[in-house]
């Protein structure tokens, strides 16, 4: 791995274990190796590399931080630092291994029963399997407490009729933890159903005309009377913090991953700036340029001491608090993508071709500033953690 | 089978390297190092020799204590067990295979694989002078027939291969304009060329497990070894920079420019 010394000009790799720098490099090598080289094309031509699934199988990524059914039981402090290298490839593959992992492996494993965890999480540690989290409507997003989905009970089934909207891995996914009101009642009904490919009335399709995350696959999931046996119920939650608690574990890794991006395109700006010349010399040797890349190192020295912080805090009490996730997803998605595009900028004209990777990284990077909670409602988040007023209704 | 590899720790490859003050060695301030990959390549087919030959993959690497690194790293690859050959202070070829053959008289290997040399030092000998000081059979330079690219790459299969009842193993050596077949009786020694096979990562579980894998530490004078060097480095020099390229605007000036200055043609 060529990781440029000036990026970790505050030794941030002594702050980590041998294992966890081990495990990094392993990850980097593979997005080295395998990923960055297949990564431009599958960005045009709007695909998801599946081929690279079983390889990151192999690596151990998905379902890291379980311990059990095949994951590798490490800290989830090693299994961000493998994030951050994945991200540097693409957000797409590293929003992948968010999915599976954080979004449907972890609810399944804390949340179910033995039976599913035995018929899911083996298979889907393996990359045989691959989940997707359906919590997002066409009307609710940011708000999902208002969601329409519903589940009404019917013998020993659930009969669900709704839609979910922006769901990653959708159409590829063998199953899908669908989160629904039972019956009409309010958010305190809301439960998690795995509705499993194939079953009569679910549709997963293609949502068409991204301009971001485009090596990623997005979908539409709908549901006309899918009859779910009461068995693929999730006993061990109900309410809003079923997919809250699963949000919240999923951005710690986001939130150090993100830093990935930020590195790529400050290494690739740097390299391009000292061999790009105007007016007789490299344009790196500008003062405006070298501002543009001291901000840019600047905030991700800053941005991976927090990401650290946060995972080593989450390591330490095997939980974190909201707002201290909040704070560190609003603060580092914000600098990665501002980075990369100024990173951007530096390319000139070539900047905003798929030729170079900061436009690729920039237009990533919108959809994770949107996606597990909006920066504007992280802001709220921090915002109530610090007043005690909740600012969600105006 | 038991089969030992080696696992030096070198500088990595994508690193700069600069000369020092004295001219004797290189700058390490600031330096990455990794597993040399030829040793990496001779880890890969031991594990793959392991699969189907079941029995102990050990792993042998010399130098201070930043060397767990390497045996860690060969430990998650897959191998059973490290050995550690604590020694700080310059060895030369000869040391370093008077010491692995101590390794080897102690640990009674069926195989010994390495890598044809280190990346570092580019000497190309320890294997050489290991399988005479055994009296074993050696063959350098192991390749294989397959590419890389091949379906019995993507299956793991080993480029060396054992004869039946684990007496022999048959190695492939590439040599100019085809390939040179050797049969080896058992032990022996094998040391690894670029082409033999591509070696897997080190996975995240692998890496958690390594953890708790055996490490056992020697020296050099517990092993009763003599490791003063017959061979110092007297001068190290940097390459002589490359001069900027010139651009002709046309054929003829080409030609005459390869005619007068670079007298080519
Ligand atoms: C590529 C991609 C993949 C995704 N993958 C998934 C997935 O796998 N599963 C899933 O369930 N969802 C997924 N999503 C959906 C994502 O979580 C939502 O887009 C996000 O929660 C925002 O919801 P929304 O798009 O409906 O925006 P809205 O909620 O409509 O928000 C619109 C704007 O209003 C702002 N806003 C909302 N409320 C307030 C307020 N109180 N104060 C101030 N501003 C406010 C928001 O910050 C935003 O700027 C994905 C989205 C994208 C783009
Ligand atoms: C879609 C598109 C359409 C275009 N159409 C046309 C067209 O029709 N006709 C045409 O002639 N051109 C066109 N251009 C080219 C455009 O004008 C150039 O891209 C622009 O002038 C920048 O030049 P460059 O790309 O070579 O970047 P560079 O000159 O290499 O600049 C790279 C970076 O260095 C910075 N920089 C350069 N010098 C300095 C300095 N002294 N101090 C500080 N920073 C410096 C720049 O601001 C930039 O950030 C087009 C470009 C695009 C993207």
């Amino acid at each position: 791995m060529s990781r440029a010394a000036i990026t970790d000009l505050y030794r941030i790799d002594d702050l980590l274990e041998p294992e966890e720098r081990a495990a990094r490099d392993a990850v980097a090598q593979f997005v080295d190796r395998e990923y960055l080289p297949i990564v431009g094309k599958h960005f045009r031509n709007g695909t998801f590399p599946m081929e690279v699934v079983p390889r990151v199988a192999e690596l151990g990524i998905f379902g890291a931080p379980l311990k059990g059914y095949g994951c590798a039981g490490m800290s989830n402090t090693m299994y961000a630092l493998a994030l951050q290298e994945l991200e540097r490839g693409d957000s797409g593959l590293r929003s992948f291994a968010s999915v599976q992992s954080s979004l449907c492996m972890w609810p399944i494993y804390t949340f179910g029963s033995d039976e599913q965890k035995e018929r899911w999480l083996p298979g889907m540690a393996r990359g045989k399997l691959i989940g997707c989290f359906g919590l997002t409507e066409p009307d609710y997003g940011s708000d999902p407490g208002g969601m329409l989905t519903r589940a009404r009970r019917d013998g020993d089934s659930y009969v669900l009729n709704g839609s979910k909207m922006w769901i990653t891995n959708g159409s590829i996914a063998d199953v899908a933890v669908v989160w629904a009101k039972v019956d009409d009642e309010g958010p305190q009904s809301i439960r998690g159903f795995l509705v499993e490919k194939g079953m009569p009335g679910f549709v997963a399709s293609e949502i068409h005309g991204k301009f971001s995350l485009r090596a990623s696959f997005t979908s539409e999931l709908s549901f006309a009377d899918v009859r779910v046996p009461a068995k693929n119920m999730l006993p061990g939650v109900q309410g809003l913090k079923g997919p809250l608690s699963c949000l919240n574990n999923a951005r710690m890794g986001i939130s150090f991953a993100v830093m990935g991006a930020a590195v790529a395109c400050f290494e690739g700006a740097r390299d391009y700036a000292l061999t790009r010349k105007a007016f007789g010399r490299p344009i790196a040797g500008f003062q405006l340029t070298q501002e543009k890349l001291a901000d840019m190192l600047q905030e991700i020295v800053k941005g991976q001491l927090l990401a650290l912080r946060l995972a080593r805090l989450k390591d330490l009490h095997g939980k974190v608090d909201p707002a201290q996730v909040s704070l560190c997803k609003r603060n580092n998605v914000k600098v990665a993508l501002d980075i990369a595009r100024v990173a951007r900028s530096i390319y000139g004209a070539n900047g905003v071709t798929d030729e170079y990777p900061p436009i690729r990284h920039a237009l990533n990077l919108e959809s994770v500033y949107t996606y597990e909670g909006t920066h504007e409602v992280h802001t709220l988040i921090v915002g109530k953690a610090i007043t005690g007023l909740d600012a969600f209704g105006g | 089978m038991k089969i030992l590899v080696t696992a030096k720790r070198v500088e990595d490859p994508e690193s700069k390297i600069k000369v020092d003050a004295a001219g004797k060695g290189i700058v390490k301030d600031g330096l990455k190092y990794k597993i040399n990959p030829f040793d990496e390549i001779a880890v890969e087919e031991a594990l793959r020799l392991a699969a189907k030959h079941p029995g102990d993959v050990v792993a042998v690497s010399i130098g201070g204590k930043e060397v767990h690194e390497q045996l860690r790293h060969a430990l998650a690859m897959g191998a059973t067990k490290a050995v550690w050959v604590n020694h700080e202070g310059p060895l030369d070829q000869m040391g370093v295979a008077r010491l692995l053959q101590k390794i080897v008289e102690k640990e009674k290997p069926d195989l010994v694989i390495l890598g044809k040399q280190s990346i570092d030092d580019d000497q190309n000998q320890v294997g050489q002078y290991l399988a005479e000081w055994l009296g074993w059979g050696q063959a350098t330079f192991a390749s294989k027939a397959d590419s890389l690219d091949s379906e019995n790459e993507k299956n793991k299969v080993p480029g060396v291969i054992v004869g039946d009842g684990a007496k022999t193993v048959d190695v492939i050596r590439e040599v100019d304009g085809g390939l040179n077949r050797l049969r080896l009786t058992l032990p022996a020694v094998v040391t690894t060329d670029l082409r033999l096979n591509q070696p897997r990562y080190a996975s995240l579980p692998g890496i958690m497990k390594a953890k708790s894998k055996p490490l056992e530490e020697q020296t050099a004078q517990g092993l009763g070894v003599d490791v003063a060097p017959k061979i110092t480095v007297t001068k190290l020099s940097m390459p002589p920079a490359r001069k900027a390229g010139i651009k002709v605007p046309d054929v003829a000036t080409l030609v005459t420019k390869l005619k007068t200055e670079a007298k080519v043609v």
